[in-house]
């Protein structure tokens, strides 16, 4: 396993954080306990970022895996709501594209990946301020034409000559997922493409061209009646943990913080219950 | 007689606009890392990339010298109503972006499009995620500058060569062969070259319509967006080669053909 560096942090729950994500790597139970602390922390300085005070104001741009879009849109609409004169600007693509523009320089305040790998760029880079939070989780599923035409029953039926069938790209999170899926239930097939992120694999099945794709059941909701989905059964299925981290060169951590607090806490997890995510 | 000494403002103002350019280059080959850039290049999706782009361009410039150079000597010899509307139809993948021109493919030629739903349902033709698709977005983008600068030629040849074919009791088809095309040679392989560049470069109509998969659909461009995120210094290494070939192209061209002078 390859050396990481340490991250300093002297915030009382960037310690903890950064205790739970290198655990994390050793031990899932620790991880899982500290999302506790976590929420616990969140909660603790929520209504900082709920009474309006003067410093919240200003415009946080947030890096986000593109399965997050429609949730972080609605999460960005609430904090707008609840702090006038704050603004919240997306970037949504792939989380490995997202980790490589905010090593290049990107001007991200926040970044939410949708794996530990690219995330993990950013803590190599020293750009993570803190360690990140494990915020969601999400769950593999097969996307298919609404109706399911091609009556497409499980991970085997996608190897079916004659199929059309779109992956993420190796680099993109949804696409090592998806491999690790089809690994797990011995399949081997030939993606038609390998799309730039977990969207463009959703929108290709969606617009007709490709047969069926492997996404995240959250793409399936919000693009439902469109799409219709197939579950993946639990053997073969591949659990993606999402972590958040401000961005250590962001000109407005404050604000950062409290779009990251907003999305640890209980609210904030109800919003993502509604699009489908799980907890971490 | 002196050459004409630049005024100290446009002079600074000419050499920042220098600097924008040639500073890129200048990164690039200040971040190439030059021990490994052979085996970066020898790498075999760095060699796939390279055979399809070499592939797909010439495919795309075939294509475009087949359809363009006719299209060239409508525009510039027969005067129909709408000319000017036409001409910019097809000049418009020239500035629209080239991801739109790949929307456009997608809903045209796509399965469910509205010539491939036809041509699906009719012969079992499917035209995205296969190298036709490629060929198809990089025709797109780049004929027209083969068009443009083709026309430009025609207008330009003297058309008493042509009458005096004609008086010969020449057919059309034999004129437009054997004395205006020999005429717009020049032309011809300028705006040949130059539908090649674009047709190489090509990125968002290819990445829209055709999907990326190494070997088949995955073109230079695309290989150095997805190995910026995965093995930049790969990327780096093609991203030289693409812009050397490109500035050897132009080069080559102002030198010959485009001349302003």
């Amino acid at each position: 396993m390859p050396q990481r560096p340490r991250i300093d942090s002297t915030a009382a729950c960037g310690l903890k954080a950064q205790r739970s994500w290198d655990a994390h790597h050793r031990l899932t139970a620790v991880a899982t306990a500290f999302v506790i602390v976590a929420a616990a922390c969140g909660g603790a300085t929520l209504p900082a970022a709920s009474s309006a005070t003067p410093s919240l104001v200003g415009s946080v741009t947030v890096f986000a895996g593109s399965s997050l879009a429609d949730a972080f849109k609605s999460a960005g609409e609430q904090l707008r709501l609840k702090n006038p004169g704050t603004d919240v600007v997306f970037n949504f693509g792939s989380s490995s594209t997202l980790a490589t523009q905010i090593i290049n320089g990107a001007p991200a305040d926040v970044f939410a990946s949708a794996d530990e790998a690219n995330m993990q760029k950013i803590v190599d880079a020293k750009l993570s301020d803190g360690a990140p939070t494990f915020f969601v989780g999400n769950r593999l599923q097969i996307v298919v034409a609404a109706g399911n035409p091609r009556q497409i029953a499980g991970l085997t039926d996608l190897a079916k000559p004659g199929l059309i069938v779109v992956l993420a790209g190796p680099s993109v999170p949804a696409g090592r997922y998806a491999l690790e899926a089809l690994r797990k239930a011995g399949v081997t097939l030939r993606p038609a493409s390998q799309e730039v992120d977990v969207r463009a694999v959703l929108n290709k099945v969606a617009l007709g061209e490709a047969d069926a794709g492997i996404v995240y059941v959250t793409d399936v909701r919000s693009a439902a009646p469109r799409v219709g989905g197939v579950d993946i059964p639990e053997q073969h299925q591949v659990i993606a943990r999402y972590p958040i981290t401000v961005v250590s060169e962001s000109k407005r951590p404050r604000l950062a913080r409290a779009f990251v607090d907003y999305l640890i806490s209980e609210e904030g997890r109800r919003l993502f219950a509604e699009f489908g995510f799980s907890r971490p | 007689m002196r050459a004409a000494r630049p005024p100290l403002a446009i002079a600074v103002l000419a050499t920042i606009g220098v600097a924008f350019f040639a500073l890129p280059l200048a990164g690039l080959l200040y971040r190439v890392s030059w021990q490994s850039a052979l085996s970066d290049l020898l790498t075999p999706e760095a060699l796939d990339a390279l055979r399809l782009s070499l592939i797909v361009s010439a495919a795309a410039t075939v294509l475009g010298l087949l359809l363009g150079v006719p299209l060239a000597w409508v525009y510039a010899r027969v005067a129909f109503p709408g000319r000017n509307f036409v001409r910019a139809l097809t000049t418009l993948p020239m500035v629209l972006p080239p991801v739109v021109g790949g929307v456009a493919l997608l809903v045209a030629f796509g399965r469910r499009g509205l010539v491939g739903e036809w041509l699906d349902a009719g012969f079992g033709l499917r035209i995205p995620f296969t190298t036709a698709a490629t060929v198809m977005a990089a025709t797109f983008v780049s004929m027209p500058f083969l068009v443009l600068t083709v026309e430009a030629g025609i207008r330009s040849v003297d058309r008493r060569y042509e009458e005096a074919a004609r008086t010969l009791g020449a057919s059309q088809w034999r004129i437009f062969r054997q004395v205006t095309l020999p005429l717009v040679a020049p032309s011809l392989f300028a705006g040949a070259v130059l539908c090649w560049a674009r047709a190489l470069g090509e990125f968002g109509a290819t990445i829209t319509f055709a999907g990326n998969l190494p070997g088949v659909t995955q073109t230079l461009p695309l290989a150095v967006y997805l190995a910026m995120e995965t093995r930049p210094e790969v990327a780096m290494v093609l991203s030289l080669v693409l812009l050397l070939v490109s500035l050897a192209v132009l080069v080559a061209l102002r030198d010959r053909y485009l001349r302003l002078d």
